[in-house]
């Protein structure tokens, strides 16, 4: 029937163009909004510095990810290790991870406790959850320092019931960033895990108690294993927004907590080198997608170890 | 059916549910029952009458608000779900979908903290058991509705329990092979000797596969018995109602002897009929009398009662004969087809209806 074949033929032809022009728009995004800025920045952290910001255009040198790791000397332009860079990724790796792991340990047992409310009174612990989103990042900022300060709420406590006769130091520490961050970022990892755990079917955890899984072991063998896609998607939000913080350390952890995203818009203000900054950004990414291929393959391997 | 040992009895257990509000439900009214050892009991009534809460508390899921239940003669009410040598087989299988096959039958021993030796022969034991040897790596996912039903199964029988809990174990499968799961449950209950407890709102079902059959409804138990007696001698209308098409018939009551009643029926004929244990019926009542139990004859005088011909339906392996009574309502009567052909009868025709000795029982209600 070849009548038939051509109609099959031409009504293919007709769903691929339709999909192309439905996905033109995001397409569109995707190209203007991510790949192509990204390749300005990639082109930048090649270019040579200009005197007063910006860049010198096609004048290109590797200078910039030189000085990403080593230090050229002012007199004889030899190149040595240096590790003033290394140190401030390395804290915000550090700090990031830490943060993460500390959204989970307060994140999962209210996504979990959420889950188990009855239907109606969900929405409305959800959206408590969400409030801190309804207020600016910077004035919630100000008030974890309001709190944490010397002369902040829980020194001022502290020091009326006689607990301590000078205020703790808590302002720009790593303590104070690490504060910041965890208040900052909790929604983020409460809400996929709640949304696995709502999917969750608690007929599976009566099936565990019923054949003699204990309550740690139905949370180990049962639950953790199913809600694992929500702890996932949980801590990626949480790490890579993270990692690249800028407004958090920069009024928690002041100039001696520097991390990523300070160092990166020092580049791009005072210091006036763009193709550092857009070498660092570049590096910064790079750490954000080893982590995620690293996490993502140990989190699957895990799951099938155990399931 | 021997008297075994008592393997679950349940006392005054009263089982209230609180709704929003002040409206409590009453899932389950002051039940008692008494299961035995090797049995294959079932709970049977329309949903909402408290089989599965009966069988959630059994499972400790639930804690009843009065009452006990006891196996082997002792409290279970203390112990959480994770200690009482009892398991579920559920509804909807609730087999765990990160867990292959094998893993999922051997996840009870694992948790009873078996060495994997044991573990690993109990579970080829199960797999064989079940016939699921070929599928043992598979994801729970992966296997159609059938088998996860056998894998339920072997789930729950691993551990070797005490009791197994079916909680309509059969109701997602399609006709085929809900029949076909009838006969491997029982002779699943045959090979292991396990006391089973099974929940169905479907009363073929019960009727094929139970050892005894306690009907519910509204929290409460109507009536236990085998399944002879629950469908030959329902004790009440409901009972007589939700198992099996049924006639009923006015009369009263001439007098009683040795659980018997001689009934005059509104009809015009005095007829002997059953009485449920320990019932002594006066004045009005009714009486029922199964289709099948029941022939009509083309002798309108030596038929116990007269009734005109209304309707005749064909069902392959019977014929239902809807008969007018002459004393008013409907009465079916099914008459086995044979090779000879049609019997004669013929819509309008005037015919006499006559019953099998024992065949009228009287109900309580």
């Amino acid at each position: 029937m070849p009548r038939a074949a051509e109609f099959a033929t031409a009504a293919a032809r007709r769903d691929i163009r339709d999909r192309w022009l439905l996905s033109a728009p995001a397409l569109l995004i995707i190209f203007f909004a991510a790949i192509g800025p990204l390749f300005i920045v990639l082109l930048y952290s090649f270019m040579v510095k200009g005197d007063y910001g910006d860049v010198k255009f096609w004048q290109f040198t590797s200078d910039a990810w030189i000085s990403v790791l080593f230090e050229r000397d002012l007199f004889d332009d030899t190149v040595s290790f240096a590790d003033a860079h290394l140190s401030v990724l390395w804290r915000s790796v550090k700090l990031s991870a830490a943060t993460t792991l500390l959204c989970l340990v307060f994140g999962f047992p209210t996504a979990y406790f959420i889950a188990t409310r009855p239907e109606r009174q969900r929405d409305v612990w959800i959206l408590l959850v969400t409030i801190p989103f309804w207020t600016n990042l910077l004035i919630r900022t100000f008030a974890v320092q309001e709190l944490i300060r010397n002369e902040g709420i829980v020194n001022s406590f502290l020091q009326w019931i006689g607990l301590i006769d000078q205020p703790i130091q808590m302002m720009f520490t790593e303590f104070a960033v690490m504060v910041g961050m965890v208040y900052v970022f909790l929604p983020l990892m409460v809400l996929p895990i709640y949304a696995s755990m709502e999917k969750l079917d608690f007929r599976l955890v009566e099936a565990g108690y019923d054949l003699y899984a204990g309550r740690l072991q139905v949370l180990r063998r049962v639950i953790l294993p199913l809600v694992r896609p929500g702890i996932v998607a949980g801590s990626i939000l949480v790490f890579i927004p993270a990692l690249g913080a800028y407004v958090t350390p920069r009024l928690l952890g002041g100039g001696k907590s520097l991390m990523l995203g300070t160092l990166i818009e020092l580049q791009f203000g005072q210091g006036r080198n763009w193709p550092l900054g857009a070498a660092l950004s570049i590096t910064l990414m790079a750490i954000v997608m080893a982590a995620l291929l690293f996490y993502v393959r140990t989190v699957s391997r895990g799951g099938n170890r155990n399931g | 059916m021997s008297a075994g040992q008592i393997a679950i009895e349940a006392k005054g257990v009263t089982k209230i549910f609180q709704g929003g509000g002040h409206d409590a439900v009453r899932a389950l009214d002051n039940v008692s029952l008494t299961i035995r050892e090797n049995e294959f009991f079932t709970l049977l009534g329309p949903s909402g009458c408290g089989k599965t809460t009966l069988l959630r508390l059994i499972a400790g899921f639930e804690f009843p608000n009065e009452g006990e239940i006891l196996l082997y003669g002792s409290d279970i009410a203390p112990l959480p779900p994770y200690r009482r040598p009892v398991n579920t087989v559920f509804q909807n299988y609730a087999l765990f979908p990160h867990m292959t096959v094998e893993q999922n039958i051997g996840f009870g021993l694992e948790m009873l903290g078996k060495p994997k030796a044991e573990v690993a022969a109990r579970v080829s034991d199960m797999l064989r058991l079940v016939r699921m040897e070929e599928l043992r790596k598979r994801r729970t996912s992966q296997i159609s509705g059938g088998q996860q039903q056998r894998v339920a199964l072997a789930r729950a029988l691993a551990p070797s329990p005490k009791v197994l809990l079916l909680d309509e174990p059969l109701s997602a499968l399609d006709y085929k092979l809900r029949k076909d799961m009838q006969i491997e449950l029982k002779r699943l209950q045959h090979e292991t000797g396990i006391t089973f407890i099974f929940v169905t709102h479907d009363q073929e079902e019960a009727l094929t596969m139970s050892d005894r059959i306690a009907v519910m409804s509204k929290g409460r138990i109507l009536q236990t018995g085998s399944p002879r007696q629950i469908y030959d001698h329902p004790a009440e209308r409901f009972v007589a109602n939700f198992i099996g098409e049924t006639n009923f018939l006015e009369g009263r009551v001439l007098g009683t002897k040795a659980g018997k009643a001689d009934i005059e029926l509104d009809a015009g004929a005095v007829i002997s009929a059953g009485l449920p244990d320990g019932f002594v019926p006066a004045g009005r009542v009714t009486v029922v009398i199964r289709p099948e139990h029941a022939t009509i004859i083309r002798d309108v005088k030596s038929g116990t009662i007269r009734a005109t011909l209304d309707n005749i339906v064909y069902f392959g392996t019977d014929t239902h004969y809807h008969l007018k009574p002459s004393c008013g309502g409907d009465f079916i009567v099914r008459h086995q087809n044979r090779s000879a052909g049609e019997a004669g009868f013929e819509r309008g025709m005037e015919v006499g209806l006559r019953f099998e000795d024992d065949a009228a029982q009287v109900l309580r209600d």
